[in-house]
Formats: structure tokens, C-alpha cells, sequence
């Protein structure tokens, strides 16, 4: 277990309702405490109609914890959950456009390219559209390498990840529709393992 | 069936009545304009109050609410209309106070336009509310003000702000007929109760020997005096409060050792850091009650019952967070604790007591000096009220001093603005109150620098003919500041000589009579003389300049570090 002070990155995973403004409503919970955001999205979650963030803040296990709390008490959020990176599977992908002409005149580029297993999404006479997926570190040194022959774009998505321990929402949901919730929906809420709050 | 065909605004009556609703505070305007000329059709149902301001409209539905335990209903229109009312809601936000807020807005059509008065009240009231919405059909408004109603009162109790636009108001729909909300799958207003904890608690109390109870407007909120009672009773634990919790236990209660935090008794502050059980009922640790957190309750254990799982832990770590409505919980903990006499433990707190009054409260409320004090005007009040008055106050010194001294019987008697301190709440929240407790008497204890940021609701008073018995206690002074400016600031007076008006001239102008008192000897005929006065009253006493309010814990300073002088 990590000290509870010390600053990590977390990936905070919020079901919600698909509701007009709640973007904004879980936003300010971080833009209130100065707390940045490093990446967000949003996307339909495995189960109809239920939306799912992915948030990741690099923060305190004591803050991370307050802020789910806040974000859960949002009257349109069913559930949230926090992880560290070990807890998770995750990706982000990356974009870089580069001329054509680099390309076929730079063996280098090629090898480069093959190496970090890129794949070319869109080919044109004047510049070619690569895209890699994986974790920040692995986009990143893709960048740097490609950035001394003439990268002319390049764009990151925010991260979506997977909970390794989770069994999914259909279950769960089933219980937030019933008007006493079942220990499905309070797993989370002090089991008797302090150490297990809002973890899975 | 045929169905009934309504407008929009028809549906919003509806609604209100539905729910229960029998006093809006408001002011109309442009965009909200289908709403009020629906209303005219209402009058006998609804009463509308004609507010002066809408921040004076949204304090008179705190009030309402705080007096009566429903949810305050404010009406006003769109942009200026609605942005004056975030200073309110922000108010009834940190206090968790039922409101339910309905704006007009400008036509769907034009939403992002930059049309006249719109704004854009949705995105600047998402931070101080509960929950808010726009609505742009009517078809919505049925199920959306259910919920609306819904959320306000249940669980923690808080401001829903609903925006309605102006085709809305006026669009005629199909009405279904109103069927209350008691349920929405992504809330919960009541966390579940999880009996180890319950157990838990109790085994900690039961060993403690020295265990403290303090409480806050949960108790209140969750109309749970009756079952507080019972719980301290059982086993004889000293009870203290927060400024939101006093009055849910009597005044004179044998158990009742007094208020916390930096104005708060002698005896509860210092030994909150000398119990060996701190157990927290309905109550946020707010750093005005705590002091410096890294000294605050160190040695004890700490139970915490809250309603709201956000609170636990969030600013002082419980050892056992007693998640739920204190109505369940704490008769559950009255049945496992064990008859104690605690009154050894009892007597440390009468100590302290001793101590603190004879060094603090007898020189304030009987003071030597011909100058008059805060305290002996809410002494003379006490004498006459017996305790069975609503006191409404503002926010600074005189609010201080009215918590620390006002007596009460009844729950839902002391109406303060506690976490925001909202100066100017005071006069609007008194009215309010009247109005949710039309039985009962409302005195509202107001300084001289928060009653000038919201006088203009005596025309209020005037127009409704509203009972509010106003004492103004005039230290010539924003006396808060300038006492902290005397402590803390080498007396750099910045700012804070503040000139008022003639007050009895002004409330005459308002068709309500006064009398001001600057001598003692007048006083308890003053206060005799406005408690027995038909109708509204105003009482300005003149107090010393430069009164300070002891005993004080000074900010960044610990509980048990607390300053008698």
C-alpha cells in the first residue's frame, strides 16, 4: 500500500447517467481544489444509456479519495472507483503526420517506424498519417524520435482504461434501479476493511 | 380519460401545491412574466411574497425553510433576476437548506445569443447547488420540478435551482397530472446503516470515560431531537454544539456544556482535546469549530454519524464512521449503550463553566461600565422570551454573541448564517421565518453594518404586514473585523467606522415604529415595549464601540489555546 500522501497518477472511472452538464459538474470538483486534469474522456460505458469517464490526475491517495466522494455525491453519477496504474489496463493513442517525401527518401524513418509497430492510417502524395496506440512513454519517445524529420502534426487522445478486478455495470445497475440498494451497490462503502474503501 | 390541457406555468403552480407549498417568495420580470400572470389565478392558493430583492427573497426561503423544516420556494426572472440569487444559494448550499428555486429564461430559441437579460445561470450556479436544470419543454416540467422537490429535502437537504424558458412557460401540453419523485437510480439520498459499525460505536462508548457529544443541524435536519435526546440521556455524556446545531437540544438541558469552535464555550473547546471519545452527530468539522486541525482531538477516538459519506474523514479522520440519517443510527446506538452516571465528568465541564463566567459572561451580561453590551440586550430578550422566541441573526459579532447567550426550548428556534456568513441575511431570513412559524415570535438581532446591505426588505415588511421584531445593535463598527483588526492588526482601523442612517426615521418611513436606546435604564422598557407591540417593531441599541467577543480561539490556533480576555 502507498503512503496516502505521496502524489501518484490515479485513473478515476465514473458511471453516470448521459445527462447535459455533467461534464462541467465533475469538472469543477477538480478546477475548485487547483487540481488539474491530465487526461479525460468520455465514451458510452458496457452497459446502454450509462456513460463512463476516465479521468487520470496525478495526486494524493487522500485527495484522489475526497474527490470520488465528491464526484459520486453528483446526483447523476451512479458509481466511481479509483486505481493505480497496477490496477488497470491502459492506452492511449497517437497520431503523427509526416512528409511523404521524409519517408521514402530516409531509410531511418522507415526502421524507425517498423520499430515502434506504427501503422499508417492515411497515405497521400504530400505527407503520410501514422498511428500507434500504447502507453504515454511509448507515444511520447515516437515523437521525439520522428521530431528531427519533420513531424508536422501530432495529437494524443486522453486514456481509456480497463479495471482489471471489475465485473462490469450490468450487475451493479440493476441494483441502483431497486429502491434498496443490494451490497452490490455499497461494496465500496466500509466493508470493514478501511483499506478497501471505494477500491475494488 | 381526456386529458387536461395546461401552460407550462399552470404546471409549475400545479406542482407547488402538489408538494405542499404554501409561501413563494419572489420577483417578477421579463422572462418569468407566464409564471407570475399564471399566478394571478393562484393568489388564493399560493401566497406570493413581494420581495424588495431577489438575494432578500432567497434569504426569506432559507428562513421559511429553517423555520418550518419544508423546502423555501423563490421565484425570480432571468439574468440579473437569477444571478442575484447565488449569494443565496451559495448560503443555502454550505447549510444544507431545502430550497427550491425556479428562474425564467429567455426563449429557447435564443439561448446563446446573448439576448436580453440572459445569462447563462445553469453553468454559474452548478458550484452552490445540489442539483440544477434547464428546462426548454414544457412537457418536462411535471417529472423535472417532482425531482426538483425530491432532491431538495431528502438526504442531505440542499438548493435545486430549475431555469425555465419563456416558451416553455407559455407552451400548452397535454398534463399528466403530478406524481411525486421518490426515487432516482443514480441517487442515494441515505447511505445504508452497516451494523459492525454500530457496533463498533457502541463498544466505544461504553468503555470511554470520558466522552463528549457534538452536534450539529443533522440533528435538526433529520428531525431527530427527540432520539439525540434519549441517546446523551442514556449514558450521561456531555453534549456541546456547532452554531447550526443550537436548539435541537434545550438550552438549559443538565447535559447541554455549550458551543464549540472560535467564539464557543471555555469548557468544550478545551476538552475536546482532553475526552477520550469525540462523537460527531450530524456536523462537518468546519475549521471555525476545529481550530488547527493537526491539534484538534488528538488523543481521542472519534465517532462520526453523518448522512452525507463525503463528510466522513474529510477534514478530521473518524475511527468509526457512522454512515446514515441519525434518526436510524442514533436510536441503534441508544440500544447497545450502557446506563452511565457521568457526572464527575460532568462536573470538569461545570469547572470550566465557572471559570468562563465569571470572567467573561457575568461582566458581559451585567457590565460595569455605562456603556451597554451585546449580551445584556439578549439577557433582557431571555427574560421576557423565556427561550421561546425564534432568534434570526446576521453575521459578525452580534451573531456571536446572540448564540452564546439567546436561550431556547424548541428545535428550530436559532436561524443563523453559518458556513457562508452571509452578511445582509438576517432581516430577509427573519421574514422568511415569520412566515414559516406564523405562531411564534421572530426577533432578528442584526448588526448596523448587515443591516444596511439588505434594508430595503422592510419594504417588504410594510407591503405584507409580516410581526418581525428587529433589534439593531449598533456598535458603529463592522465590529467583527474591527475586532479582529484590534487583535491581530495593531488596531489598523481599515475600514471599518461604518456611518449608519437614523433607523427609527427609516423604519417610520416604512410605517413600522422604533425607539433607539442609548441608556441603560431604558432598556428592558424598550425590549417590554417591542415584545408587546402588534406587529413589526424596530429596536436600535446603541452598545459599546469597542467590544470585543471572548473567549475566542484566534485563527491557526488550537481549541485548547482558547483566550478568555
Amino acid at each position: 500500500m502507498s503512503n496516502n500522501t505521496e502524489k501518484q497518477e490515479y485513473t478515476i472511472t465514473v458511471y453516470t447517467e448521459n445527462q447535459v452538464g455533467l461534464l462541467n459538474r465533475i469538472a469543477i470538483i477538480f478546477s475548485r481544489r487547483k487540481i488539474n486534469v491530465e487526461s479525460l474522456n468520455t465514451s458510452p460505458s458496457e452497459v446502454p444509456g450509462i456513460h463512463r469517464f476516465t479521468i487520470v490526475v496525478m495526486e494524493s491517495r487522500e485527495v484522489v479519495l475526497k474527490i470520488v466522494r465528491q464526484i459520486e455525491k453528483q446526483v447523476e453519477v451512479l458509481k466511481a472507483y479509483f486505481n493505480t496504474n497496477d490496477e488497470i489496463v491502459w492506452q492511449e493513442l497517437a497520431l503523427y503526420k509526416v512528409l511523404s517525401d521524409e519517408i521514402t527518401e530516409k531509410v531511418k524513418v522507415e526502421r524507425l517506424l517498423r520499430e515502434f509497430g506504427a501503422r499508417a492510417v492515411a497515405i497521400r502524395k504530400d505527407f503520410i498519417v501514422f498511428e500507434t496506440t500504447g502507453h504515454r512513454e511509448e507515444t511520447n519517445k515516437l515523437m521525439e524520435a520522428l521530431a528531427p524529420f519533420g513531424l508536422v502534426e501530432f495529437v494524443r487522445s486522453a486514456r481509456v482504461a480497463i479495471i482489471k478486478e471489475s465485473a462490469g455495470f450490468h450487475e451493479k445497475l440493476k441494483d441502483f434501479e431497486e429502491r434498496e440498494p443490494g451490497e452490490e451497490v455499497i461494496e465500496n462503502e466500509y466493508l470493514g476493511k478501511r483499506e478497501a474503501v471505494f477500491t475494488m | 380519460m381526456e386529458q387536461q390541457q395546461l401552460t407550462g406555468s399552470q404546471a409549475v403552480l400545479e406542482a407547488c401545491i402538489a408538494e405542499g407549498v404554501d409561501t413563494i417568495f419572489g420577483y417578477p420580470g421579463g422572462a418569468i412574466m407566464p409564471i407570475y400572470d399564471a399566478l394571478y389565478d393562484y393568489k388564493e392558493k399560493l401566497n406570493h411574497i413581494l420581495v424588495r430583492h431577489e438575494q432578500g427573497g432567497i434569504h426569506a426561503g432559507q428562513g421559511y425553510a429553517r423555520s418550518s423544516g419544508k423546502v423555501g420556494v423563490v421565484f425570480a426572472t432571468s439574468g440579473p433576476g437569477a444571478t442575484n440569487l447565488v449569494t443565496g444559494l451559495a448560503d443555502a448550499m454550505i447549510d444544507s437548506t431545502p430550497l427550491v428555486c425556479i428562474t425564467g429564461q429567455v426563449f429557447a430559441h435564443l439561448l446563446g445569443t446573448d439576448a436580453f437579460q440572459e445569462t447563462d445561470v445553469i453553468n454559474i450556479t452548478m458550484p452552490v447547488t445540489k442539483w440544477n436544470f434547464q428546462i426548454t419543454d414544457a412537457e418536462e416540467i411535471p417529472a423535472v420540478l417532482a425531482k426538483a422537490f425530491y432532491l431538495a429535502r431528502s438526504g442531505r437537504p440542499g438548493p435545486v435551482l430549475i431555469d425555465i424558458s419563456k416558451n416553455a412557460q407559455l407552451q400548452k401540453f397535454n398534463y399528466p397530472g403530478y406524481t411525486p419523485c421518490n426515487h432516482i437510480r443514480s441517487y442515494r439520498p441515505k447511505p445504508v446503516i452497516r451494523k459492525e459499525f454500530i457496533d463498533e460505536a457502541v463498544e466505544l462508548i461504553n468503555n470511554a470515560k470520558k466522552p463528549l457529544v457534538i452536534f450539529g443541524q443533522g440533528v435538526i435536519l433529520g428531525k431527530a431531537e427527540k432520539e439525540f435526546k434519549k441517546f446523551i440521556e442514556k449514558s450521561g455524556m456531555p453534549a456541546a454544539w456547532t452554531i447550526l446545531g443550537l436548539s435541537a437540544l434545550p438550552t438549559d438541558h443538565p447535559q447541554n456544556v455549550g458551543m464549540l469552535g472560535m467564539h464557543g464555550n471555555y469548557g468544550p473547546n478545551v476538552l475536546t482535546n482532553e475526552c477520550d471519545v469525540l462523537i460527531a452527530v450530524g456536523m462537518r468539522f468546519d475549521d471555525r469549530v476545529t481550530g488547527r486541525l493537526d491539534k484538534y482531538a488528538k488523543q481521542a477516538k472519534i465517532i462520526h454519524l453523518d448522512i452525507d459519506p463525503s463528510e466522513i474523514d474529510k477534514n478530521v479522520k473518524a475511527t468509526v464512521g457512522v454512515w446514515g440519517d441519525c434518526k436510524e443510527t442514533l436510536p441503534l446506538l441508544t440500544l447497545g449503550i450502557e446506563q452511565k452516571d457521568r457526572s464527575e465528568w460532568l462536573a470538569v465541564f461545570a469547572e470550566y463553566a465557572q471559570q468562563e463566567y465569571d470572567q467573561c459572561i457575568q461582566p458581559e451580561m451585567y457590565p460595569s461600565s455605562d456603556e451597554m453590551s451585546m449580551a445584556e440586550v439578549i439577557r433582557n430578550i431571555n427574560e421576557i422570551t423565556k427561550g421561546n422566541a425564534i432568534m434570526v441573526t446576521d453575521v459578525g459579532q452580534h451573531q456571536m454573541v446572540t448564540c452564546r447567550y439567546a436561550k431556547f426550548n424548541d428545535s428550530r428556534s436559532n436561524i443563523t448564517s453559518g458556513g457562508l456568513g452571509t452578511m445582509g441575511f438576517g432581516l430577509p431570513a427573519a421574514i422568511g421565518a415569520k412566515f414559516g412559524a406564523q405562531d411564534r415570535t421572530v426577533i432578528g438581532i442584526i448588526g448596523d453594518g448587515g443591516f444596511q446591505m439588505t434594508l430595503q426588505e422592510l419594504g417588504t415588511i410594510m407591503q405584507t404586514g409580516v410581526d418581525v421584531k428587529i433589534v439593531i445593535l449598533n456598535n458603529q463598527f463592522l465590529g467583527m473585523v474591527r475586532q479582529w483588526q484590534d487583535l491581530f492588526n495593531e488596531k489598523r482601523y481599515s475600514f471599518v467606522d461604518i456611518q449608519s442612517p437614523d433607523y427609527i426615521m427609516l423604519a417610520k418611513s416604512y410605517g413600522i415604529d422604533g425607539c433607539k436606546v442609548e441608556d441603560r435604564k431604558n432598556l428592558v422598557g424598550a425590549v417590554q415595549t417591542m415584545l408587546a407591540h402588534k406587529g413589526s417593531y424596530l429596536l436600535e441599541v446603541m452598545v459599546g464601540k469597542e467590544n470585543n467577543v471572548f473567549p475566542m480561539v484566534p485563527q491557526g490556533c488550537s481549541v485548547s489555546e482558547i483566550r478568555l480576555k
